[in-house]
């Protein structure tokens, strides 16, 4: 069944000249932003967008007719100084005219109904090809856990993944679960929102067909700094992606003692791990790699060396209720540790 | 033959002057009234201090909002500030505001002399009045004896496992449960009562066919009441015994379903926004054709199509669920079933345009804001359609688009007609009128304010702001529009302080209103303003739906028309 759906769009490709007259209709302030739900780049929200647009079409149809009509008759029979004082003549209503403003719109559900059928179909049925790659994803208050299972990396706030071409589509297939409280994974130009819930996992699909850095967040209010739980999604060539691979596959070529004895000695590894030493914490994000990226705080600040030192002093100011502690390092300890962490590439 | 009984002037059978009571007697005539009317009050009086006060929290939220990257309020004030908005509005306003409506004018409108249980009717006032309280004792005894107080703060659905203990510590969701489980008892102690007045203690004549059309939605809204609010409440106690009692319900760590929750919640959570929109349909209904002077058009669809969205109403709450993956079969249904809804609620807004057709509209303060109650309503149906497309809405869902469209129902359907039905129903509960031209400002600004809040309300959701974030980024393009939202809030804070001092001013300074200042049609504009303690001096009886229509055109009674 789903292949037959399936086959009217083509595996995975975006309909570009469709997109494209639609675009024609939606003003540009609506597609420009890295958010925007009318900026599609793959294929799952390129579907909902299509349905966007009928939709709104439809109902803005429906809202000149009916309106149109409204306006005219508060103004038409509006009392006017010159009027009689005679009450109007007392109409009580008639069985045709009822039976026609039901049966039309009876008519356009159908056509309403049959069009979301279809999408919710193509949508939630679509055959996984075998060249998808499969991430599981964690959320956790307040921040994203990346598990690559069969290429053995873990990562946390910045997903990294290839781009799909629509004649070899290489999609991305997230397996969600939550660690916590619920959470929804949301990148707008790639998909609509699908929640992260506790003892449940749920599963959903993406296929950004140009490279690039697709913004979102958590949809689902989580807690404290549910605001910051920020999410970057990075679609690579597939040379870029393997390249990626690679390096997230190597263990951290830590170039500095100090700082990772300080980071051993404290409580820093009851939360975090770093891939080839002793710590093996998970409530916390995996900081193996961490140097090789764009931000910090689950997108929050930009991941500088002073940032970091904030971040390690004091998260709470950054970040408030965020829930690692601050750390009350000294002077030493802190640059060591600092330095320690922009080492880990 | 009981028409033979005259409608109008009541017999004042207790006209012998009495000496100004002490402030004290009257307190105290207030806290153990059973009279129908004075509960109403009551509930309408409680419920607008409600509304001040969630209106502050809601001005709060829109001055953190309005830039972007604000650090005016913390994270957590500000989480505290959208759950206790949310819970006050919907259980503290919306609810006892509507049920104060339907205490006062059922009765009159049915010409009964009071509820058919007037001490049920107190009771559940003040045990709603109770929870509002609880609620908000929170503020002070929210952490018990461990520090400063805090107000819930798990939002107005209250997620599981968020509301579990290992999340939220502290006493502060045991205030918003109990809270609640209290409000959902007066609820349904209410609901009852209207039902069974509404079935039992109709005049003479009142055949449930003649019945204003108000009294038919509340009818239906009441009956719903019983099938929404038990889930709740049970929900509710099912929370209870997760935190206190070693269940898990709920709680997902040790095998809970945090689905079940969100089942549960929307089971009520849907039905609700139907309970609370069903009267302002009522108000409308009864509004429109006194102002168009004509009667309603398809009175037997109108009442077909309540009870209709009565019925589909409760199989719709999976709606807020798209997003959960509950699978395509289900979706799909739930689409189906969302989208059946516009149906019966299209014929309501073709027949409201059907009774303005070839009227006499005269636009007062109550007409004016049913006109834009009529505009509003039809956009928000629009809206819920879109998000009825559940693939659109799984881009909407939990975004600001959503926030817009259930304002745009509950501010523009319901808040409009409310205040409609204050200007109207003033007269017959204080005796006079209010005042037309402060009531036209009101309006202007009231409306500017809206469309400036709710219509760019919209955007930020379409460009991708979730809902429920105490700040965003800068680089989102979001300011712009969340400052319009803003700027919105002034506009509305005017309207509504012309309101206020509208109603304080007509109460010592409005003219006269006397019985029928309208020249309306339903009984309770055929005895005094404010009417006698009890009522109706002799019972009236009916041959029509508007009794008083009949009466001043003897000539051409409705009875002659109608089916």
């Amino acid at each position: 069944m789903s292949g037959f759906i399936l086959s009217e769009f083509g595996h995975f490709g975006l309909r570009m000249d469709i997109a494209h007259q639609w675009l024609l209709l939606v003003p540009s302030w609506l597609t420009e932003g890295r958010t925007s739900i009318f900026a599609p780049k793959a294929t799952p929200a390129q579907l909902v967008f299509g349905l966007s647009m009928f939709v709104l079409a439809i109902a803005a149809a429906i809202f000149l007719a009916t309106g149109g009509i409204l306006a005219y008759v508060l103004i038409r029979y509006r009392r006017r100084a010159t009027d009689s004082e005679h009450e109007p003549p007392q109409i009580y209503g008639s069985n045709q005219i009822e039976l026609s403003w039901t049966v039309i719109p009876i008519i356009i559900i159908v056509v309403l109904f049959l069009t979301t059928a279809r999408v919710i179909f193509n949508t939630e049925y679509a055959t996984k090809p075998d060249a998808a790659l499969d991430v599981v994803v964690i959320g956790h208050q307040f921040w994203w856990e990346f598990r690559y299972p069969k290429l053995g990396i873990v990562t946390a706030n910045e997903l990294h993944i290839p781009v799909s071409d629509p004649q070899h589509p290489t999609p991305t297939y997230l397996e969600m679960s939550s660690a916590d409280t619920d959470h929804s994974f949301w990148v707008p130009q790639l998909a609509g929102k699908t929640d992260v819930i506790p003892n449940r996992v749920n599963v959903m699909w993406i296929d950004p067909q140009s490279p690039g850095l697709y913004l979102g967040q958590c949809a689902q209010y989580c807690g404290t700094q549910h605001a910051k739980m920020l999410l970057r999604v990075y679609a690579q060539s597939p040379n870029d992606f393997d390249a990626w691979v690679a390096e997230q596959r190597q263990p951290a070529k830590a170039s500095t003692v100090d700082g990772q004895a300080v980071f051993l000695r404290n409580a820093c590894i009851n939360c975090h791990t770093i891939a080839g030493t002793i710590a093996k914490g998970r409530f916390g994000p995996d900081l193996t790699h961490i140097a090789g990226r764009d931000t910090i705080a689950s997108g929050a600040v930009q991941n500088t060396p002073e940032n970091l030192r904030k971040w390690i002093d004091n998260p709470d100011r950054m970040k408030p209720g965020c829930l690692m502690p601050a750390m009350h390092l000294n002077d030493r300890d802190l640059t060591a540790v600092v330095f320690y962490l922009t080492t880990l590439r | 033959m009981a028409d033979s009984i005259p409608l109008t002037g009541p017999i004042d059978l207790t006209s012998t002057p009495k000496a100004r009571p002490l402030t004290l007697e009257v307190l105290h005539a207030w806290v153990t009234t059973v009279d129908h009317k004075k509960i109403g009050l009551m509930y309408i009086g409680y419920a607008l201090v409600f509304l001040v006060i969630a209106g502050l929290e809601a001005i709060v939220m829109r001055l953190q909002l309005a830039v972007p990257e604000n650090s005016l309020v913390s994270p957590q004030v500000f989480n505290r500030m959208f759950t206790m908005h949310g819970t006050t509005m919907v259980f503290f306003v919306g609810m006892p505001i509507l049920f104060g409506f339907g205490n006062y004018v059922i009765p009159l409108m049915l010409g009964a002399r009071d509820m058919a249980f007037p001490r049920l009717n107190a009771f559940s006032f003040w045990i709603a009045a109770f929870g509002g309280l609880l609620l908000y004792f929170s503020f002070l005894g929210g952490d018990g004896l461990y520090g400063a107080g805090t107000a819930p703060d798990v939002g107005w659905f209250a997620y599981a496992p968020l509301t579990a203990k290992i999340f939220s510590p502290g006493h502060s969701t045991d205030y918003w449960t109990l809270g609640i489980l209290l409000s959902g008892i007066g609820s349904i102690g209410t609901a009852l009562n209207i039902v069974t007045t509404i079935i039992c203690m109709r005049c003479p004549g009142m055949k449930l066919s003649r019945m204003p059309l108000l009294v038919w939605l509340y009818f239906v809204t009441c009956c719903m009441v019983f099938v929404a609010v038990s889930p709740l409440t049970a929900a509710q106690i099912m929370l209870l015994i997760d935190r206190y009692l070693g269940g898990h319900f709920f709680d997902t760590q040790a095998g809970g379903s945090a689905v079940l929750w969100m089942h549960f919640f929307w089971i009520f959570g849907h039905p609700e926004v139907y309970i609370l929109v069903l009267p302002a349909f009522g108000f409308a209904n009864e509004i429109i054709p006194v102002f168009a002077r004509k009667a309603i058009f398809g009175y037997p669809a109108m009442v077909a199509a309540s009870v209709a969205i009565g019925f589909i109403s409760l199989s719709v709450w999976a709606h807020h669920m798209f997003t959960v993956g509950l699978g395509p079969g289900a979706n799909t249904f739930v689409a189906l079933a969302t989208m059946i809804i516009a149906v019966p609620t299209g014929i309501k807004i073709f027949n409201w345009i059907a009774t303005l057709w070839g009227g006499n509209i005269r636009f007062t303060v109550p007409m004016l804001f049913c006109a834009a109650f009529l505009f509003q309503f039809l956009i928000a149906g629009l809206t819920g359609i879109m998000l009825g497309a559940a693939p659109f809405d799984w881009q909407l869902s939990g975004s600001y688009f959503v926030v817009a469209h259930f304002h745009y129902v509950l501010v523009g359907a319901i808040v409009f007609t409310l205040f409609a039905a204050f200007y109207y129903w003033y007269p017959k509960m204080s005796g006079r009128l209010m005042n037309e031209t402060l009531g036209k400002w009101h309006f202007w600004l009231f409306l500017i304010g809206f469309h400036l809040t709710f219509d760019f309300m919209h955007i930020p959701g379409i460009l991708g702001m979730p809902r429920r974030v105490y700040t965003y980024q800068l680089d989102r393009g979001w300011g712009i529009w969340n400052l319009i939202v803003s700027i919105g809030v002034i506009f509305q804070v005017l309207g509504v302080g012309c309101f206020v001092c509208n109603l304080l001013r007509s109460y010592f300074k409005g003219a006269v209103a006397g019985p029928d200042p309208w020249d309306a049609w339903t009984l309770e504009w055929s005895t005094d303003s404010p009417p006698p303690v009890y009522n109706f001096a002799a019972i009236p009886s009916v041959q029509s739906r508007r009794p008083l229509w009949d009466l001043k055109h003897p000539e051409d009674p409705d009875s002659k028309y109608e089916l």
